[in-house]
Formats: C-alpha cells, sequence, structure tokens
C-alpha cells in the first residue's frame, strides 16, 4: 500500500467512522432523554 | 592538581553545543510565553524549563538513571500521565449543554476533520505513515490525547508535537477569529439561535459516561484507554458519590501529572534531537491541522443551516474543537460583534464538549485502524 493509498484510506475510514460513532452516541442520548426524561428527579421528590 | 579541579569546573561549558545553547533560548522563550503571556502556563513552565534542564550538558537528566528519564519512561512511555490527565478532564467537564442538544455532537467530529487532512499532507512531504498520525493528531487540538499518540507511535516527535499542541491550543483565539469572518457572511455571523435550557435527568448523565465507553470501546478499542479515563472522571463527578475522588482527579492528580508531564515533554527537546527541518515542518502543519478544523467544522455547520432552514450560527461550527472553553468563548465574542444581542454560548459550549468527545474518539479509530490495516 502507497503512502497515498494509506492516506486516503484513513482519512475516508478515519473520518467516516469517527462521524458515524459520534451520530450513534447522539442516538442513545436522545433515547436516554426520552425514557428519562429531566423532571424524574423532581417526580422522585414528590413520591417520597 | 588545583588546575585540573578548576578546569572540572568549567567542563559544563566546554561540553556544550549551539544547539543546546539554542534549545536554552528556545526553552526560556517557553518560560516567556507561559509566565508573561500567559498562554497555557501550568504546561509551558514545566515544558520550558525541562528543555532547559536537558540541555545542560554532563548533567545526564535524559540518559540511564537520569531522573527526568524516570519521570518519561514510568509517565509517558507507558502512557499513564495522559491517561491521568483525561481524568481529571472528565471530572472537570460538564457534558449538560451537550446532552440537551446531542446533534451538536455532530459539530464536533467536523472538528477533527483537520486531524485526517493534515496527515494526508504529512504523507505528502514525506513522513512516513506512523510521523504522519502523530502530526495530524495536533489537530485533534487536545493535548494528552496528542502525547498519548505521539509517545506511542513516533516518541521522537514528541517535544515538537506536544508543543506544537499546546501553543496552537492558546492561541485559538488568534487562529480562528480570522477565518470565522472570512468564512461566513455578516447576515450568517447575525443569525440568534434561541436557547432554551432543557432539564437533562441526573440519570442521564450518569449513564452517558458509562455508554460512550460501551459505544466507542466496542468500535475502536484501541482508543479505550482515553475514552474509559475520561468517562471515569465524568462518572465520578456526575455520580454525586465521589466528592473525595472528584476533587483528587480536578485538583491533586491532575495537579501533579501536569508538573511531571510538562518537565517530561521539555526533556526530549535536547538540542540535537530537536533541531531538525522536520521541527518546523511540524509545527508548520500543526497550525494548518487547527485551521482546518476550524474550516471544516464551519461548513458543517453551515450544511446545518442550511438543512434546519436558517436556524444554526455557523459560528458554532467552530467550536468543534477540543480547545475547551477558548473556543467557545471565541464563538461567542464572534457572535456578539456581529450581533450584540447573539448569545452563542451555551450552543458553543454543547459543540466545544463535542468537539472534547471527537477528538479523542478520533484518536480511537485511528489507532484501531492502525491495527487494523496492520501498519503496527
Amino acid at each position: 500500500m502507497t503512502n497515498l493509498e494509506f492516506g486516503l484510506t484513513f482519512t475516508v475510514i478515519g473520518m467516516g467512522g469517527t462521524l458515524i460513532i459520534l451520530f450513534l452516541i447522539s442516538l442513545v442520548v436522545d433515547v436516554l432523554n426520552k425514557y428519562l426524561p429531566g423532571h424524574e428527579s423532581k417526580k422522585e421528590q414528590t413520591a417520597q | 592538581m588545583i588546575t585540573e579541579g578548576l578546569l572540572s569546573l568549567l567542563s559544563g561549558f566546554g561540553n556544550l553545543q549551539w544547539s543546546n545553547g539554542v534549545m536554552i533560548i528556545v526553552g526560556c522563550a517557553l518560560l516567556y510565553l507561559g509566565i508573561k503571556k500567559g498562554m497555557e502556563p501550568l504546561l509551558l513552565v514545566p515544558i520550558g524549563f525541562g528543555a532547559i534542564l536537558v540541555n545542560i550538558p554532563l548533567a545526564g537528566l535524559m540518559e540511564k538513571d537520569g531522573l527526568l528519564r524516570y519521570f518519561y519512561d514510568a509517565g509517558v512511555l507507558t502512557e499513564i500521565f495522559p491517561c491521568l490527565i483525561f481524568v481529571g478532564i472528565g471530572a472537570m467537564t460538564d457534558f449538560g449543554p451537550l446532552l440537551e442538544n446531542p446533534r451538536i455532537l455532530l459539530l464536533g467530529g467536523a472538528g477533527q476533520f483537520g486531524i485526517f487532512l493534515t496527515l494526508l499532507l504529512a504523507l505528502l512531504l514525506g513522513f512516513t505513515k506512523l510521523e504522519s498520525v502523530a502530526i495530524g493528531i495536533i489537530g485533534a487540538c487536545d493535548g494528552p490525547t496528542a502525547i498519548y499518540v505521539t509517545s506511542k507511535y513516533a516518541p521522537h516527535m514528541l517535544g515538537a508535537v506536544s508543543v506544537a499542541a499546546y501553543c496552537y491550543m492558546s492561541m485559538v483565539p488568534i487562529i480562528q477569529p480570522p477565518i470565522m469572518r472570512a468564512l461566513t457572511s455578516l447576515e450568517e455571523r447575525k443569525i440568534v439561535m434561541k436557547y432554551e435550557k432543557k432539564k437533562v435527568a441526573p440519570s442521564v448523565k450518569i449513564i452517558f459516561p458509562i455508554a460512550v465507553t460501551l459505544v466507542t470501546g466496542l468500535i475502536a478499542p484501541m482508543g479505550t484507554p482515553l475514552m474509559g479515563t475520561l468517562m471515569l472522571g465524568n462518572l465520578l463527578k456526575e455520580s454525586g458519590v465521589a466528592d473525595r475522588l472528584v476533587k483528587a482527579s480536578q485538583n491533586e492528580i491532575a495537579n501533579v501529572v501536569t508538573l511531571l508531564l510538562g518537565i517530561s515533554i521539555g526533556a526530549t527537546m535536547a538540542g540535537p534531537v530537536f533541531l531538525k527541518p522536520q521541527t518546523l515542518m511540524i509545527l508548520g502543519l500543526g497550525l494548518v491541522a487547527i485551521s482546518l478544523d476550524t474550516v471544516m467544522g464551519i461548513f458543517l455547520a453551515k450544511l446545518m443551516n442550511f438543512l434546519t432552514g436558517g436556524k444554526v450560527n455557523p459560528l458554532i461550527g467552530a467550536a468543534g474543537i477540543s480547545a475547551f472553553p477558548m473556543s467557545a468563548r471565541v464563538v461567542q465574542v464572534e457572535g456578539q460583534r456581529a450581533n450584540k444581542k447573539n448569545y452563542l454560548l451555551m450552543h458553543a459550549m454543547g459543540a466545544n464538549t463535542g468537539g472534547q468527545i471527537g477528538s479523542v474518539l478520533a484518536a480511537a479509530v485511528m489507532l484501531s485502524l492502525l491495527k487494523g490495516m496492520g501498519i503496527v
């Protein structure tokens, strides 16, 4: 593999991989926010 | 007998090479930048002093059994120092703005384009594959990440890469504004982004570091030491039950390790090793890397602005780098310069913390790719 081939492969997969993983993390956060809404601590306090 | 004794006291001068002299001046320049100009003083002061120490002839600080050699071998070569610093950074970081608007995390990815484009440039300039990876990582705008990757694959370039990373990080308020103004119109810079504080559940803040560690660790396992320690620090903070450990991570551990890390990096700046044309190229490429991060971040924010029908101010794309919180502050200042009613800080903080995750993630992906492609 030449340096240029290595560089191009690395750039495409590396950048693509980074963006895809960040997108996955953002989806995970969306799901967490959906199922664990922000007022939960307030609810807990009320229940007590 | 007396003459020989007196001559032995002058042996340091006799063994002083021109390159040592130059590096002592460079060390003093770093001290000046740290002390007088306030540029990353916690690192530039120990780095500058380390550079002076290691260039004193016959002191043998980096030779076998030398004091700085112990620090370097035990903390930098083993990658313990950067990982401990990450525990501290994690314990200091509030991912709240990011959790309120998770899509902004993508800006933290675009801010890493500079790493890969600079890697390509370094390859074209004749650096080896592993050296190019180490040069590209300056674009992470993240000192510990740069040190971790460079000490692993190109330790002979550690001094130049670290100095470039920390100097450019502190120069973000100088480097970014001209690029931001050149790539955006006044109308774009005037765009007001509404900010409504959304309450994020404490349980989300606790699950987040665990989820990020698992997702990134399973996809790019080679970066787990970096992401794992960053997220450990954050988990300690968000758990609310480990105050002593959080305080130790934020203060004692971070301070002691920063001192030892700084002086160890300075110790790699011995004149005969450091003073090469290659070093100037590394410093130049580092500047290119950080500039390209800014360019690509702004372009992605422009795309988001287009897709949302003009709701995203492209300036916040510049904050998708790891230089926290300098970059977010620069965005806030530039936004207010265009429109005094503009308050972009919280959006920029979200992008900026996204940049912290993005930079570590980009390094993790690089490390895993190198292994996967059989380069290491």
